[in-house]
């Protein structure tokens, strides 16, 4: 059994949806022009917010740092622009509330050239130096959860991180950004993972593909060299890119209920996370910019973008010749997973790796019949969860049954149960809503 | 034969042992229960509501019965059983003051402005975990009824603006509103308090006007016409100190630009239709 795992390179359970890669897998990435406003959130990552270091009117260059870390589980901002401060204030988030942000009104007439700094020695740097340059640079996961980088290299006491890998599955639809980036940068993807795997002491790294990806795993393999990393072929299937199903996948091991992958001696990356390590250390450029695909069918000219973080989406949607006019509704993020965007002038985000436009006919709630037990969601959900009874559950509001009694809080809300189910129930959507609810409960119970 | 009888012997003997600790446990170990209190029990409504702060109805019976509580704490039974609670007891009914549930928003359908289309199924939290609904002001009632969804006593039923319109005689003040609103719209408020601000946005001045054209904008005339000290600004509303008994009248909103502050006669958005019809039969 075990043998037959290791040759087929994946996880249990999971589905496959069409890739829709063909759009923009091909095309180079490009520079967006830089815009004449940018919105910052202080929030834009997992953790408590940043604190601003920067005044209203303050003229700030690129690069510089205008806000510092809340707490160790938070990270720092930068000024994607140089410019002056304009407000710091409440900005529509993606989500369409207001979230406090910082907003900088960009110098027409400055050259927006990095000022030059010298590399970085990473291998003079202790474990402590480095989480702490890694925190400096504002860098998170940029697979789209936005997790401090520096958390996860902050190793416990008497753990040990044997394995480095690094997720280049990119198993959401549409989605080409870290494909790109193994096919234009293989030299910085394999540099990123050599400094992480050498300062976390990791024995081995394997950065993790799939299959619909030859190019890059090509690539990767030529510039591996002499170096302990090996690049592994992985079957397409998603949820693939989700950390414990790519451990799954990889090494054939599991990662416990409510664990983390350090506690079976993992780490994973991001393959957008290591380019941002290796360039912060190279060139010294914090995290102000990254790599987003636009695409779907509602997009004029799908694209691949370097965005500068910040910029409003509305903006790089007009450099990719506008939305067609039967688009219904814009997406960040994979269609999987992603978050529908709830106003254009909202901005991208650190974790925001692709703008994905839909018209009509792939939008839209489907007609929603009664469960009729078929078990699909059940064979769907890579965790083993039972995804129509916690629907059910969801819909008679019996959050603390969802909780106690069926694992609730396993779910990673990968959506694999909903493209699955043939009855149109919207279950992550059940899910999410029971999680909210418990949450605020939660916020309530300890205010009193 | 000796055999045959030894296990019914053992059985027998065991039987007696037990049964002789259970007597004297009982007679040792016995607590006596108010018996008061299964009547008191039957006298309250049953709904385990939890208006009067207590798991149920009858952990609440028993704090009566020993006095730690008046039996006007109860908020859902008449005002008859209360009485007939307070004669069996024999105590002061108490006069607590009737409370309702009061939504902090008056944006319906009409008034605030929308950003986006919501398009999953109709739940207030399902909204806001996706988009916040769409909603252009992000801290107001996306009228999807989660309230009267979780309303055990039919108290809350939506009007034709998308706003919960609250049954003043059918609230209980239980609280399950409270806890079901994902913007956590609802409080509950003494009836006797009817100057009240049907807003919750933290903007001030043309960023709420534009989202909203009953939102309140920050402008402070309230606290300017009110008794010195009775309305305070904070965080861009007005805070009523009801407890500072200045004396609060309709004054206050008198000048209001977008008629946020509110005097409440009853329950909240009754007038809406009327006043839309008068206002009609002017124009015509």
């Amino acid at each position: 059994m075990g043998l037959f795992f290791s040759l087929r390179n994946s996880f249990d359970h999971g589905v496959h949806p069409r890739h829709h890669k063909e759009q923009t897998a091909e095309l180079p990435i490009q520079r967006v022009p830089f815009v004449a406003r940018y919105v910052m959130p202080l929030g834009q990552h997992i953790g408590a917010p940043a604190k601003p270091v920067v005044k209203v009117g303050e003229r700030v260059q690129r690069g510089q740092l205008i806000a510092e870390a809340g707490a160790f589980v938070s990270t720092t901002l930068h000024s994607p622009v140089t410019g002056t401060v304009r407000d710091i204030g409440p900005h529509r988030y993606i989500d369409g509330n207001f979230r406090p942000a910082i907003e900088i009104e960009a110098d027409p007439y400055a050259t927006q050239q990095l000022p030059p700094r010298p590399a970085i020695d990473w291998q003079g740097l202790s474990i402590d130096e480095f989480i702490a340059q890694v925190q400096a640079a504002g860098i998170v996961g940029m697979g789209g959860a936005a997790f401090p980088s520096h958390v996860k290299y902050a190793i416990p006491e008497g753990q040990q991180i044997d394995d480095l890998l690094v997720n280049g599955a990119e198993c959401e639809p549409y989605l080409t950004t870290d494909h790109r980036l193994m096919v234009e940068r293989p030299e910085a993807v394999i540099r990123g993972t050599e400094i992480v795997r050498q300062k976390l002491g990791a024995k081995r790294a394997t950065i993790g593909v799939e299959k619909n990806k030859p190019d890059a795993i090509a690539l990767l393999k030529q510039h591996v060299g002499e170096l302990p990393i090996e690049v592994l072929g992985l079957e397409v299937k998603y949820p693939q890119g989700a950390e414990k199903m790519l451990i799954k996948a990889a090494y054939n091991r599991e990662v416990p209920a409510g664990a983390l992958p350090r506690d079976i001696g993992v780490a994973v990356n991001n393959v957008g996370t290591v380019v941002a390590i290796a360039d912060y250390f190279d060139t010294g450029m914090p995290l102000i910019e990254r790599v987003v695909t636009v695409a779907g069918p509602g997009v004029a000219e799908p694209a691949n973008l370097i965005v500068p973080l910040g910029t409003p989406i509305r903006e790089v949607l007009r450099f990719c010749g506008g939305l067609k006019e039967s688009t219904r509704e814009v997406i960040m993020g994979g269609p999987m997973m992603g978050t529908p965007i709830a106003d254009l002038d909202a901005p991208i985000l650190k974790g925001s790796s692709g703008i994905l436009a839909f018209t009509a006919s792939e939008t839209g709630r489907p007609q929603e019949y009664p469960c009729i037990r078929c078990g699909r969601c059940l064979e769907a959900c890579p965790y083993f969860l039972n995804p129509s009874r916690l629907a059910k559950l969801g819909k008679a509001r019996l959050f603390e049954q969802m909780r106690d009694d069926y694992h609730l809080m396993d779910c990673v809300e990968c959506g694999a149960c909903t493209f699955a189910c043939p009855s149109g129930i919207p279950i992550v959507q059940h899910i999410r809503t029971a999680k909210d609810d418990l949450r605020q409960q939660k916020v309530r119970s300890e205010k009193q | 034969m000796n055999e045959l009888l030894t296990a019914p012997a053992i059985m027998t003997g065991l039987g007696l042992f037990f049964g002789v600790i259970l007597a004297v446990a009982y007679k040792l170990l016995r607590v006596e229960e108010d018996s008061r209190i299964a009547r008191t029990e039957e006298l309250l409504p049953g709904t385990n509501c939890g208006a009067c702060g207590e798991p149920g109805c009858l952990p609440f019976a028993q704090k009566l019965v020993v006095g730690e509580v008046e039996p006007s704490k109860c908020t859902v039974a008449s005002s008859d059983d209360i009485d007939e609670i307070a004669d069996f007891l024999g105590v002061d009914a108490g006069e607590a003051e009737k409370r309702v549930a009061r939504l902090k928003c008056a944006g319906g359908k009409a008034q605030a402005f929308q950003i986006a289309e919501y398009d999953g199924f109709e739940s207030c939290r399902a909204a806001a975990v996706v988009s916040g609904g769409g909603k252009g002001c992000s801290w107001g009632c996306l009228g999807l009824a989660d309230c009267g969804v979780v309303c055990d006593f039919d108290a809350i039923q939506m009007n034709d603006n998308g706003l919960p319109v609250v049954d003043i005689d059918k609230c209980t003040a239980c609280g399950d509103c409270v806890d079901a609103c994902p913007k956590d719209l609802f409080e509950l408020l003494p009836l006797s308090r009817k100057l009240y601000v049907q807003c919750n946005t933290p903007l001030a001045g043309e960023s709420v006007t534009v989202l909203c054209s009953v939102g309140c904008d920050g402008c402070a005339k309230c606290a300017a016409d009110a008794a010195p000290g009775l309305i305070e600004m904070k965080n861009e509303l007005p805070l009523i100190h009801y407890e500072s008994g200045l004396p609060v009248t309709p004054k206050a909103t008198s000048r209001c630009p977008t008629g946020a502050i509110q005097w409440l006669e009853g329950g909240q958005f009754v007038e809406e239709e009327s006043q839309n019809e008068s206002r009609y039969a002017q124009l015509h």
